[in-house]
């Protein structure tokens, strides 16, 4: 059913319907609407769950931690400071291969402090083996932690995931968003069957200590679930577009991008203006398209070079960066189009909040006509 | 009633000989029996009796991280509840992971009042990284982070009262348990995990290595620690002192003399007033805990 709605309501309310049994958050702006939301459900018994109130953050991911090695469907949301808090237990999950799900309502990292949009949270998180999914607009936050589960919990994957949607400006928008019914959710989303937990009748040891002997193939088993979860996701993305008629089956999503001389590569809200850009650049004979990063991790190198391969250009626009190095798109942008020609250009832009504008991607693209790049754009030269 | 036969965390673990912690291992699984989920914290237990792929626990269990183990167990206590189990939660932490780096997380815990039963195997420092000090460490105790040397006398402060801490969180059992009493240790435990709420019990458990004394000695040394006073075994029970171990005290030389960690009070010289200072912190745990037996005068 349709609704016009605030994104955090919108994503609470399916994540209600996805029935986890433990629920367990700390409140960070702006990820609070999603979990005041949830307590309410709780409170008048809409969501039977047991909602932990914990201490801190590194305490919630550990309740789930707990709650998930012992048989339920958990839940967390976080964002910035929090997820930095969680850092450790974060890798910890994917490593016991827990398929945790976790909003991400993506928010800068102090100093200084900001409390408003870029991805550097999740991207400081890259390397944890979780999966990174990265939503475009408030239907799709939504839709994605129905699929995140059916992936995360899939015995081929057993990792937990991030879905991740651009704090404030997807968070606190007031958006129309086709609801899926709880009939729906259940249709498409089966009850959840771990794969191994805790339990009195079959005693088994979680989370063991590894010698030299056998760390090194934990992590090469853990990569191989991650590369796994790629087909996994595109079959469960391909199930819900076949029941509900919403596609969000390509890893990467292409915009115009049949005839493209330069390609912009991006991920999140963002892509809403550089399509609306890429259509009026369109209509003054610039021939320009977006390929938008829908799953980060397992990152698509094969899509993005695919993707590429004809275009005379490419503009990658970060909201984060590897500070001393490059924006952790563009990194592995330029490892996917290694050995080609193609010179793959990166913008840093929109960090803490810095709003960005459809004249701001004509801007990026006209730079990126001249061969100028590897910056941080629209720099207030003034302040510096 | 607890089975004295049941045997839940096996030989062949990687513990020193005469460890202390890993008999108060199998001496707490006795008291909590099979229907017991065991969350551990990072640290000497975890390490000695989980290298993979061998495990010494015949129960099920889980090690997260150093700090996060009361919140863990807080969501395994919720996810069994959600889903109607009866199984118990114990937790099976070090003083480090206890006194130091997961406070606040058992501090949360224990306010949110999960039931749970959260076991502090007490060996007084970090063994695990090579005996470096921690909040439970004992005042002079010589640690590789708190050496005794031409200006120091080891460690500057005495141990933290973590059983006060957490009596002051409303827990409706907390107890002090030491491996030289197997028997109070087991029905401690038995009671600990039959109490709704959250419960503490800090057991005793001397560790031959960091403190420096030969591993058929363990029991010896904690039975000492007793009966100087130096170690309490109390229960208190809604933050009421409700049962103590009594003893005819003997002087606190007696404890201290048998371990290398407060050899440097013996040697070169003779310290006297660290000693004392040290028998009034005994005679202090002896006025407020009431453990003195009053001998007839003849």
């Amino acid at each position: 059913m349709m609704e016009i709605t605030e994104g955090s309501h919108a994503i609470a309310k399916i994540v209600a319907r996805c029935r986890p049994q433990v629920v367990s958050a700390y409140p960070i702006t702006p990820q609070t609407h999603i979990v005041e939301a949830l307590a309410d459900y709780v409170a008048d018994c809409k969501l039977d769950a047991d909602y932990i109130t914990v201490e801190n953050e590194m305490s919630a991911l550990s309740a789930c931690i707990g709650a998930s090695a012992a048989g339920s469907r958990v839940y967390s949301a976080t964002t910035s400071q929090g997820l930095a808090l969680m850092f450790e237990a974060c890798f910890n999950a994917a490593g016991m291969r827990l398929p945790i799900i976790m909003s991400i309502a993506n928010r800068a990292l102090g100093a200084p402090l900001s409390i408003w949009n870029d991805q550097q949270d999740s991207i400081s998180l890259r390397d944890s083996g979780w999966l990174q999914f990265y939503a475009e607009d408030n239907q799709e936050a939504t839709d994605m932690h129905i699929i995140a589960y059916k992936v995360a919990e899939d015995h081929s994957v057993l990792l937990p995931v991030f879905v991740c949607f651009d704090g404030f400006i997807l968070s606190h928008t007031y958006e129309p968003v086709d609801m899926l019914p709880q009939e729906d959710v259940d249709k498409y989303l089966p009850k959840f069957t771990p794969y191994e937990k805790l339990d009195a009748e079959d005693p088994i040891s979680f989370g063991m200590y590894a010698t030299p002997e056998y760390y090194h193939e934990f992590r090469y088993e853990i990569d191989r679930a991650a590369k796994r979860a790629a087909d996994v996701y595109r079959a469960a993305a391909k199930d819900f577009a076949g029941m509900f008629g919403r596609d969000y089956s390509g890893l990467i999503e292409e915009y115009r991008m049949e005839d493209a001389e330069t390609a912009i590569v991006a991920m999140g809200s963002i892509c809403g203006t550089i399509k609306d850009a890429i259509d009026e650049m369109r209509d003054a004979g610039k021939k320009v398209g977006l390929v938008r990063i829908r799953v980060f991790r397992p990152f698509p190198d094969k899509e993005i070079a695919q993707a590429l391969a004809k275009t005379k250009r490419v503009a990658v626009l970060d909201k984060n960066i590897s500070l001393g190095s490059k924006g952790a798109v563009a990194l592995e942008v330029k490892d996917a189009m290694y050995g080609k020609t193609i010179p793959v250009l990166n913008y840093i832009l929109g960090l803490g909040g810095r709003d960005v504008r459809k004249r701001d991607i004509a801007a990026i693209v006209a730079l990126a006509e001249k061969g100028e790049g590897d910056m941080f754009y629209g720099l207030r030269k003034e302040v510096l | 009633m607890v089975d004295k036969s049941l045997e839940l965390f096996d030989s062949g673990h990687r513990a020193c000989g005469g460890c202390g912690a890993a008999l108060a291992a199998r001496l707490v699984l006795k008291g909590a029996g099979k229907n017991t989920i065991v969350v551990s914290s990072t640290g000497c237990m975890e390490v000695f009796s989980t290298p993979y792929p061998e495990t010494a626990w015949k129960v099920p269990w889980i090690h997260s991280l150093f700090e996060n183990a009361a919140a863990v167990a807080s969501g395994v206590e919720a996810s069994l509840k959600k889903q109607g189990r009866t199984e118990k939660v114990v937790i099976m932490g070090g003083d480090g992971a206890t006194f130091d780096i997961g406070m606040i997380c058992i501090s949360g815990a224990f306010e949110r009042g999960h039931d749970f039963t959260y076991i502090c195997y007490d060996n007084e420092a970090y063994m695990n990284t090579g005996i470096q000090r921690s909040g439970a460490t004992p005042y002079d105790a010589s640690t590789t982070t708190s050496p005794a040397g031409k200006c120091s006398f080891g460690n500057k402060r005495p141990k933290k009262d973590m059983p006060q801490i957490l009596a002051a969180h409303g827990a409706p059992y907390v107890a002090t348990a030491s491996v030289a009493y197997p028997a109070d240790l087991m029905q401690k435990v038995e009671k600990a995990i039959n109490t709704k709420g959250p419960c503490y019990l800090q057991v005793h458990a001397p560790c031959c290595t960091g403190w420096g004394f030969e591993g058929e000695q363990t029991i010896a040394i904690a039975k000492l620690a007793i009966e100087t006073g130096l170690w309490v075994n109390f229960e208190m029970i809604d933050g009421k002192v409700a049962k103590v171990k009594k003893v005819v005290r003997k002087p606190v030389e007696e404890y201290l003399k048998t371990q290398k960690r407060f050899r440097h009070l013996f040697k070169p010289k003779r310290q006297d007033a660290e000693i004392a200072a040290i028998q009034a912190i005994a005679d202090r745990n002896a006025e407020k805990y009431g453990i003195d037996i009053k001998l007839k005068k003849e």
